[in-house]
C-alpha cells in the first residue's frame, strides 16, 4: 500500500488548519506534500482543481518536491477545504510542517548558484581576454595592448573571487580557527595569492597573470560544491515528506466532553486524550477507559500485542490495534522508555563525531605538503641567485598548479551520481559521509521486527483451514477494521462476499454476525468460546465458532519481508558478518535467525544492551552497519559506525539514520552497500587521477615553466577527468538495467 | 587597435546581460522546479500566463 493511501485511511490525520501560515495581504499559506503526482497532467488537475475554489489565489505545485504551495483569502476558504478538493480530483494531500524544512535552506542554494552565476560569468570573460593575450604573447601583441588586457582582467576577476569565494573563504578560516585542515585552506590561499600577486604584476606590467586561473577554479570549485548540495537537499525533502506524511494529531478531550483535534506538540501533562482503533499514541500516558491490544513492536522491538486495560501505562509510538480507549497524559518523568531512550541517543551521538571525512584526511596531509614545497620552490630560486620577485613568482606557481581543483571534485561528483543512483532506487542519502562510512562496514547487525520482518501479521495457517470457514471468516474480517481483520481480508483475496445480517463488532472482543439462522463470532479465543490454543504458537490468533460448531483457529505471525533470506545469503557472500539483535521474545528470535541462517543472534535486548553488544563489536575494531526501525533501535542507530532505517520506521530511528530505504524489499540495502563500495573505489581513483596529474605539474611549476596557459590547461583537464571517471557510477548502472 | 575600446566593453556588456538573466530567472523561482518545468511544456493552454494573472473570467470554469 502505498503512503498515500495510507495516509488516506487513517483516521487520526491532523487537522490541516493548525498548519496554515500566515501571507501577507492578510493570507493565509498552507504547504502540502502531495505523493502521488507524477506528470504533466497531475500538475495540471492539482493545480486547476485548487484554482476552482473561490479564494484562492496561488497555487503551485513542484514536482521535484512533491509538495503544493496555496496561498488563499482565509475568509473565504478553510483550509480543510482545501485538502478535500484535492481528495475530489483524486489526491492526497497532508499538510507540510514547514519547520521541518529547516535542515538544508533554500536560500543558502539560492547564494551559492548566484556565487557559481558570478564565477562563470567572470571565467568566460577573463577567458576571452586571455586567450587573446596567450595568442599575442607568440605573436604582435604590443606591451599597451597586452597592459589594457590584463587591467581589464583585473576589473572583472577582482570583484567575482571577493564575491564567489566567499564560500571557501568562510569554510577556510572555521577549519583554521578551529585549529584543522580541510580542503578549503589551500583553495583558499591559492586563490587569494594567486589574485594578490597577478594584481600585482598587473601593476608593475609584467608578462604573466593569473587571474584566469583563480576564477575558473573558483567556478569549476562552486560547480561542485552545488552538485553536492543539491543531491543532498533531494535526499532531505524527500525524506521530510515521509516525516510529513506520517505526522498525526491527537485528539483532546475537553472538560465538556468536546473533542478537538491538536498537534502531538502541543500535548501537555493532564489532558484527556482520545485514542481511536488503529492510531498511533502520542505521548506516555495511562489508560482510562477501555480494553485493547497495544502494538509496541516500533518502541520495544516486540512482534506480540499486548494488552491493556484502565490503568495501564502506555508509551508515545505505540500502536492502539483494538478498541477506542481514553487515556491521560502523565508527565515524562525520567524513568519512562522514551526518556531513556533520549538520553542514550544524546551519549551515542559521540561515536559519529570522530569520523573524518575522506576528503579533510587528504587535506591534511596535501596542504601542508603543498605549502611546504611551494615554499621550498621560493628559496631555491632565490639560492640559484634569481631576483626575490622571480623565486615568489615560480612559488606561487607552485601553489596554482597544486590547488586542489581535482581533488575538490574528487568527491562531491561521485556523491552527487551515487546519490542520484540510489534515489532512483528509492533509497535516501541523509548524512553528507554515509557513503564512505558505510564502505569500510564489515558486520551487519539486524533489528528484527519491522526490519527482518515486515511488521504487519499475516495468515500462516490458511492452508489448513476449511475453505468454506475462511471463506466465512474472511467475509466477516472485510468489514473491520481491526489489523488481524486486515490481514485476514488480505489473505482471502478474491472470495465472494456473503450474505451475512445483524453485524456487529464487539470492542476488544470480535465480531459477531449472522449467517441464516447460525450465528458466527470471529474474535478472541474467550469470545469464541475456544481454550487457548494447544499448540505453542508465537504469534497471535482469532478463533471463528459457527454456531455450535467447534471452534477454527486462525494464526497469525509477522512474516519475514520477500526477500530476507536471498539479502542475508547474498551479504554473507560479500563478507559480511551478520548478527541480529532483537527486544522481541527469544522463540520469535531464534526462529528468524534460524529461517534466516543467522548463527550470531540475541533477544530481548534493551535498548541500553543494543548499544552495548555495538560497542563490544567497535572495541573489537569492527566497523557495524546497523539496520533498524524501531524506536528502541534509535540510539543502536546513532552509536553504530553507519546505520540504514526502512521509511516505515519510527520518526526518531528515521532521524537517526544515514540512509533510508522505501518498499516491501531488503534488496536496497546490497544496492545502497554496492554504490558505497564502487563510490570509495571511484573516489580514490580521482584522488590517484589528481595526484598523477600532480606529479607531472609540479615539477614544471618548481622548474618556472608555468605560465597561465599551461596551469589553465592542467586545470580543466584533471577537472573533466575525475568528472569523467565518477560518472562511470551512472554509465554502468544503465548497462546492468538493460540485461 | 583602437576598435578593442570598443568591443571589450561590448563584450562584457553581453556578458552582464547574460549574468543579469541567469540572477532574475535565480530570483523568480525558476530553478525552484526543473522536473515541475519539463512537464508543464505538455499543457496545451493557448494562454501561458500563470493562472494568478489572468483576469479572474480566464479561469477555468467549475
Amino acid at each position: 500500500m502505498s503512503h498515500a493511501a495510507e495516509a488516506m485511511l487513517d483516521p487520526t490525520r491532523p487537522d490541516p488548519g493548525l498548519f496554515v501560515r500566515d501571507a501577507p495581504g492578510g493570507r493565509a499559506q498552507l504547504d502540502l506534500v502531495v505523493q502521488d503526482m507524477h506528470c504533466a497532467g497531475c500538475l495540471r488537475k492539482v493545480e486547476r482543481g485548487l484554482y476552482e475554489l473561490p479564494g484562492v489565489e496561488y497555487a503551485r505545485a513542484n514536482l521535484s518536491t512533491k509538495r503544493v504551495a496555496v496561498r488563499w483569502d482565509p475568509r473565504k476558504l478553510k483550509a480543510g477545504a482545501i485538502v478535500a478538493r484535492l481528495a475530489e480530483v483524486g489526491f492526497t494531500a497532508v499538510p507540510f510542517d514547514s519547520r521541518l524544512a529547516s535542515a538544508l535552506d533554500e536560500t543558502e542554494m539560492k547564494s551559492l548558484l548566484r556565487a557559481m552565476g558570478v564565477a562563470g560569468f567572470a571565467a568566460a570573460n577573463v577567458m576571452l581576454v586571455s586567450v587573446s593575450v596567450w595568442s599575442g604573447l607568440v605573436t604582435d601583441m604590443d606591451e599597451t595592448t597586452r597592459a589594457f588586457f590584463h587591467w581589464v582582467s583585473a576589473l572583472i576577476a577582482l570583484p567575482a573571487v571577493a564575491y564567489a569565494g566567499q564560500p571557501f573563504f568562510r569554510s577556510a578560516l572555521k577549519a583554521l580557527r578551529a585549529g584543522t585542515m580541510n580542503m578549503d585552506v589551500p583553495i583558499a590561499l591559492a586563490v587569494i595569492l594567486a589574485t594578490s600577486m597577478s594584481l600585482v604584476q598587473t601593476i608593475v606590467n609584467a608578462r604573466h597573470v593569473y587571474f584566469d586561473a583563480s576564477v575558473t577554479l573558483l567556478f569549476f570549485l562552486l560547480i561542485g560544491r552545488y552538485l553536492d548540495m543539491q543531491a543532498r537537499a533531494r535526499a532531505c525533502s524527500a525524506a521530510q515528506n515521509l516525516l510529513g506524511l506520517r505526522a498525526t494529531a491527537a485528539t483532546v478531550i475537553g472538560p465538556d466532553g468536546a473533542q478537538r483535534s491538536v498537534a502531538v506538540e502541543s500535548i501537555e501533562p493532564g489532558m484527556r486524550l482520545a485514542i481511536a482503533a488503529g492510531a498511533r499514541i502520542p505521548a506516555d500516558g495511562e489508560i482510562l477507559t477501555g480494553t485493547s491490544d497495544i502494538d509496541t513492536s516500533l518502541v520495544t522491538g516486540e512482534s506480540l500485542p499486548e494488552a491493556v486495560k484502565p490503568g495501564s501505562a502506555v508509551y508515545a509510538g505505540t500502536l492502539n490495534v483494538g478498541a477506542p480507549l481514553t487515556m491521560r497524559v502523565t508527565k515524562r518523568d525520567d524513568d519512562t522508555l522514551l526518556a531513556e531512550i533520549v538520553r542514550l541517543m544524546e551519549s551515542a551521538e559521540q561515536g559519529r563525531a570522530r569520523y573524518v571525512r575522506i576528503a579533510d584526511r587528504a587535506a591534511r596531509f596535501y596542504s601542508p605538503a603543498v605549502h611546504i614545497m611551494a615554499f621550498a620552490t621560493m628559496i631555491l630560486w632565490f639560492w640559484l641567485g634569481a631576483h626575490w620577485e622571480t623565486a615568489l613568482t615560480h612559488a606561487i606557481a607552485v601553489l596554482i598548479i597544486t590547488c586542489p581543483c581535482a581533488l575538490g571534485l574528487a568527491v562531491p561528483v561521485v556523491q552527487v551520481v551515487a546519490t542520484g543512483r540510489l534515489i532512483r532506487q528509492g533509497v535516501f542519502v541523509k548524512a553528507a559521509d554515509g557513503l564512505e562510512r558505510l564502505a569500510q562496514a564489515d558486520t551487519i547487525v539486524f533489528d528484527k521486527t519491522g526490519t527482518l520482518t515486515l511488521g504487519r501479521p499475516q495468515l500462516v495457517n490458511g492452508d489448513d483451514i476449511a475453505p468454506v470457514d475462511l471463506a466465512l471468516a474472511v467475509a466477516l474480517a472485510r468489514l473491520s477494521r481491526h489489523p488481524l481483520a486486515r490481514a485476514l481480508a488480505e489473505a482471502g483475496n478474491g472470495i465472494a462476499a456473503m450474505d451475512l445480517t445483524d453485524v456487529n463488532e464487539v470492542p476488544g472482543m470480535g465480531m459477531e454476525a449472522q449467517l441464516g439462522t447460525a450465528a458466527i463470532r470471529l474474535g478472541n479465543a474467550d469470545f469464541a468460546g475456544a481454550h487457548a490454543s494447544t499448540a505453542q504458537h508465537a504469534g497471535p490468533e482469532l478463533w471463528l465458532r459457527r454456531g455450535a460448531g467447534d471452534p477454527v483457529c486462525f494464526r497469525f505471525a509477522d512474516t519475514l519481508r520477500p526477500d530476507a533470506r536471498a539479502t542475508i545469503d547474498a551479504l554473507k557472500r560479500k563478507g559480511f558478518a551478520i548478527e541480529l539483535l532483537s527486544g522481541d521474545r527469544e522463540p520469535a528470535v531464534r526462529a528468524a535467525a534460524h529461517a534466516l541462517g543467522v548463527a550470531e543472534w540475541r533477544a530481548a535486548a534493551r535498548p541500553a544492551e543494543k548499544i552495548a553488544r555495538l560497542e563490544e563489536l567497535a572495541r573489537a575494531g569492527r566497523k557495524v552497519l546497523m539496520i533498524g526501525d524501531g524506536l528502541n533501535d534509535a540510539p543502536a542507530l546513532r552509536a553504530a559506525h553507519v546505520s540504514i532505517s526502512p521509511a516505515d520506521a519510527a520518526d526518531v530511528s528515521q532521524t537517526a539514520a544515514d540512509f533510508i530505504f522505501q518498499g516491501a524489499r531488503l534488496a536496497p540495502v546490497i544496492e545502497t552497500i554496492d554504490v558505497a563500495l564502487k563510490s570509495r573505489r571511484l573516489v580514490f581513483e580521482n584522488f590517484g587521477l589528481a595526484l598523477a596529474y600532480n606529479a607531472v605539474a609540479v615539477p614544471l611549476a618548481v622548474a618556472g615553466f608555468v605560465t597561465p596557459l599551461v596551469a589553465a590547461i592542467a586545470m580543466s583537464s584533471s577537472s573533466i577527468t575525475v568528472i569523467g571517471n565518477a560518472m562511470r557510477l551512472s554509465r554502468r548502472k544503465a548497462a546492468e538495467a538493460r540485461p | 587597435m583602437n576598435i578593442l575600446v570598443f568591443l571589450i566593453p561590448a563584450a562584457l556588456l553581453l556578458g552582464l546581460l547574460g549574468l543579469a538573466a541567469f540572477l532574475w530567472s535565480l530570483k523568480s523561482g525558476q530553478y525552484d522546479d526543473l522536473e515541475g518545468a519539463a512537464e508543464r511544456i505538455l499543457f496545451d493552454d493557448d494562454d501561458d500566463r500563470p493562472y494568478q494573472d489572468r483576469p479572474d473570467d480566464d479561469r477555468p470554469a467549475s
